[in-house]
């Protein structure tokens, strides 16, 4: 066991998997001597060289673009895209091309490339470098979307996700690339959590929240808050948003009875809005009260100044649980 | 741009002159007249024996026979749409057989004639434009990948692939090489230009082959380009030519100098074929609305598959015999589309949910179940139907 930032853990998954394929790549802005803007690609172009961890022109629709020709040919790139809010230049060549090689081909073309993009607020940055644009990417059939809450699962993640035959669209939480946890770098991947699966991170029979990336932390302490009230929340990571693993959620909630989502994008047919409706779905009559969601507004992300009223937070998600108990 | 739609073709052996942009001039490799005169360009050697020539011949006749039937297909309700290559047959005929069998190709959707050069059956291009699959050919068996719609995104891609045979350390001797094809209109595009960044600063062994049709859909090329599209090679730092994209040999000899120069390192190209979309941009088009019946004549006379049968009657390489023979053929390939697309069958309901990923998708298989067990409810005769 080794104590890694989920920075450190991302760079460690990266190195092991550069190491045993020759034809995983890293690719994008400043990923080389930089080693990035957030460090996740720190001191890999010194050990692997510039053919394998490309500074790219800035063009994001160019590197993903790319990269799906590096993957036609056999490679298997790793992109990253700066920030969240710089992703929408390649959206085309994400949703239209990436996604859509594998049945364009009738199943010919494997499309085995991963885009890495730090997400979420809470850094006092500047407009589009905060944002949550993970459902986008859900919405998009033959994308995988995973997102990462810390050190532990990014480290196998980030390898399982490099490994995948699919697109993969990895969300790191930027706000929480200076956690730390303790990382098994020697753990076998073959053992490790499903990369289609997502984790009790806190068991609990009173309700379930449902979280992933950046808001797993704060829904955790809101359940070591709780039970001080006596409440046991079961707190669910989803990991995978897509595909979801909606059994995992539907066996807690039958036992809870009660629900909350919780993400930093908008609630507006956000993640929150499909758990929803699933849970009405299949949990109906374990139902104490309706499924509740507690997100950012139905706005653009605001300046920095105010995002600490934007984002959900401990008490916003102790509300929800509260009204969920009141109902 | 001041081309003429009839643009003149009179200049020195191998190189006509068609006034572009006042205080530019353009330069087009041509080295088949219309009239079916051999030129000599000293930059573009080209020897073809007679074979080969009515290799070509027979190609060009062909291609344009598939395109046909096609057409009528599409008209009498067998294909959804189509998108007709009629007069841009010597540019795909000439620029695809330039290619070696390891060279990459990525195509729009109209390169029936690059498939055909790549050997793809064409009822695989059928069975897109009839709405039984998105393409679905492999890629790898031909070396050529499958249509991309969205205007100039494969320039990307090819440029990565591209990339990749750098990785692979199969530049240089007995290399390999990737091209592109493009319109006019997809020059405006980002991804194009970003293509044309990515493969410059890594000097990556791709061709940018544009069929400057001088339409997109209704769009001149004025709308795209203020300067001939060729000239803007420079700015990213490789050379540009035009060719004349209606003669067979000077696009063979363009492309193959390229692709030979991409295979030893060199970088890329930009080739210019100057051409015109004789047809509809596709069967729902309507050119008429926007374009004028004059400047379809004048380009009639520069007719790319008429000029090598003036040649080979010119020179004795053909007889008589032979264009009846490629008649007789190509009637016989009209037919066998024709039947092969009549026969072809719908897919099975289910196929919507194949090949969406690598391996199976619980929230997938529970929507496949569930509408698996919807079609079931329904009496044999109602789901035959």
């Amino acid at each position: 066991m080794t104590v890694l930032t989920l920075s450190k853990a991302i760079n460690h998954g990266l190195r092991k998997s550069m190491e045993a394929d020759p034809k995983v790549l890293i690719m994008g802005e400043d990923v080389g001597k930089l080693g990035g803007v957030f460090r996740v690609t720190d001191g890999l172009q010194k050990d692997f060289g510039e053919a394998r961890v490309v500074d790219t022109p800035l063009a994001e629709s160019g590197i993903v673009g790319t990269a799906i020709g590096l993957a036609l040919r056999g490679y298997r790139p790793v992109c990253e895209i700066q920030f969240d809010g710089f992703v929408f230049p390649a959206f085309d060549q994400i949703v239209s091309q990436l996604a859509k090689q594998r049945l364009r081909s009738l199943g010919r073309v494997a499309m085995p490339v991963v885009i890495r993009i730090p997400c979420g607020g809470g850094i006092g940055a500047v407009e589009h470098h905060s944002e949550s644009p993970e459902v986008y990417f859900v919405h998009a059939a033959g994308l995988r979307v995973v997102a990462c809450s810390g050190p532990a699962d990014a480290y196998t993640m980030i390898q399982q996700s490099i490994a995948c035959d699919d697109p993969v669209i990895f969300f790191e939480p930027k706000r929480r690339y200076w956690d730390k946890a303790e990382v098994d770098t020697a753990a076998a991947l073959d053992g490790a959590l499903p990369l289609t699966s997502a984790r009790i991170v806190t068991e609990g029979s009173d309700a379930t929240v449902i979280a992933y990336g950046p808001m797993v932390r704060t829904c955790v302490e809101a359940a070591v808050a709780a039970r001080e009230d006596g409440r046991a929340l079961e707190v669910i990571d989803l990991r995978s948003l897509s595909p979801l693993d909606i059994a995992t959620v539907i066996a807690s909630v039958r036992k809870t009875g009660r629900c909350v989502v919780v993400h930093e994008a908008p609630v507006t047919a956000g993640l929150g809005a499909e758990i929803a409706a699933r849970v009405t779905q299949e949990c109906f009559y374990h139902l104490e009260a309706p499924v509740l969601r507690v997100g950012g507004f139905s706005t653009p992300y605001p300046p920095s100044r105010l995002e600490e009223h934007f984002l959900p937070d401990l008490d916003r998600v102790l509300d929800a649980v509260d009204r969920a108990f009141a109902f | 741009m001041a081309v003429d739609a009839d643009g003149a073709v009179t200049a020195a052996p191998g190189s006509a002159s068609l006034d572009g942009q006042a205080g530019s001039r353009v330069e087009t490799v041509q080295l088949l007249t219309p009239e079916g005169e051999r030129l000599e360009h000293p930059d573009y050697p080209l020897e073809l024996s007679a074979d080969e020539v009515k290799g070509l011949y027979r190609d060009l006749v062909l291609v344009r026979r598939i395109d046909t039937e096609a057409i009528a297909l599409q008209r009498q309700g067998e294909l959804g749409i189509w998108a007709s290559l009629l007069g841009q047959e010597a540019a795909q005929v000439g620029s695809g057989r330039a290619l070696g069998p390891r060279d990459m190709a990525f195509p729009t959707y109209r390169e029936h004639g690059v498939a055909w050069c790549r050997g793809l059956d064409p009822m695989k291009l059928f069975e897109l434009f009839r709405g039984v699959s998105h393409g679905g050919w492999d890629p790898a068996e031909h070396n050529f990948h499958v249509y991309t719609i969205v205007i100039g995104a494969q320039a990307l891609h090819a440029t990565g692939y591209a990339m990749g045979i750098q990785r692979d350390g199969l530049v240089g001797e007995d290399g390999e090489a990737a091209i592109v094809y493009f319109g006019d209109g997809a020059t405006s595009q980002g991804d194009v230009n970003e293509a044309f960044v990515f493969a410059s600063v890594f000097n990556a062994p791709v061709v940018f082959f544009c069929q400057n049709n001088q339409w997109a859909i209704s769009e001149p090329l004025e709308r795209q380009s203020r300067v001939p599209l060729y000239q803007r090679a420079s700015g990213f730092g490789f050379p540009g030519v035009q060719v004349d994209g209606n003669d067979v040999f000077a696009c063979l000899a363009v492309t193959r100098k390229a692709m030979q120069a991409a295979r030893e390192g060199q970088g890329p190209t930009f080739i210019e074929a100057f051409t015109y979309r004789m047809g509809a941009h596709t069967t729902t088009d309507d050119p008429t609305r926007y374009r004028l019946a004059a400047e379809l004549e004048a380009w009639k006379l520069k007719d790319p598959v008429e000029r090598v049968k003036a040649y080979l009657v010119r020179t004795g390489g053909a007889d008589q015999a032979f264009f009846e023979a490629i008649e007789a053929e190509a009637a016989d390939v009209g037919r066998s589309v024709r039947q092969a697309c009549l026969a072809m069958p719908d897919p099975e309901p289910l196929a919507i949910f194949e090949n969406v990923y690598s391996e199976p998708n619980a929230l997938l298989a529970a929507e496949r179940e569930q509408f698996a067990a919807y079609l079931d409810s329904f009496e044999p005769e109602e789901v035959a139907r």
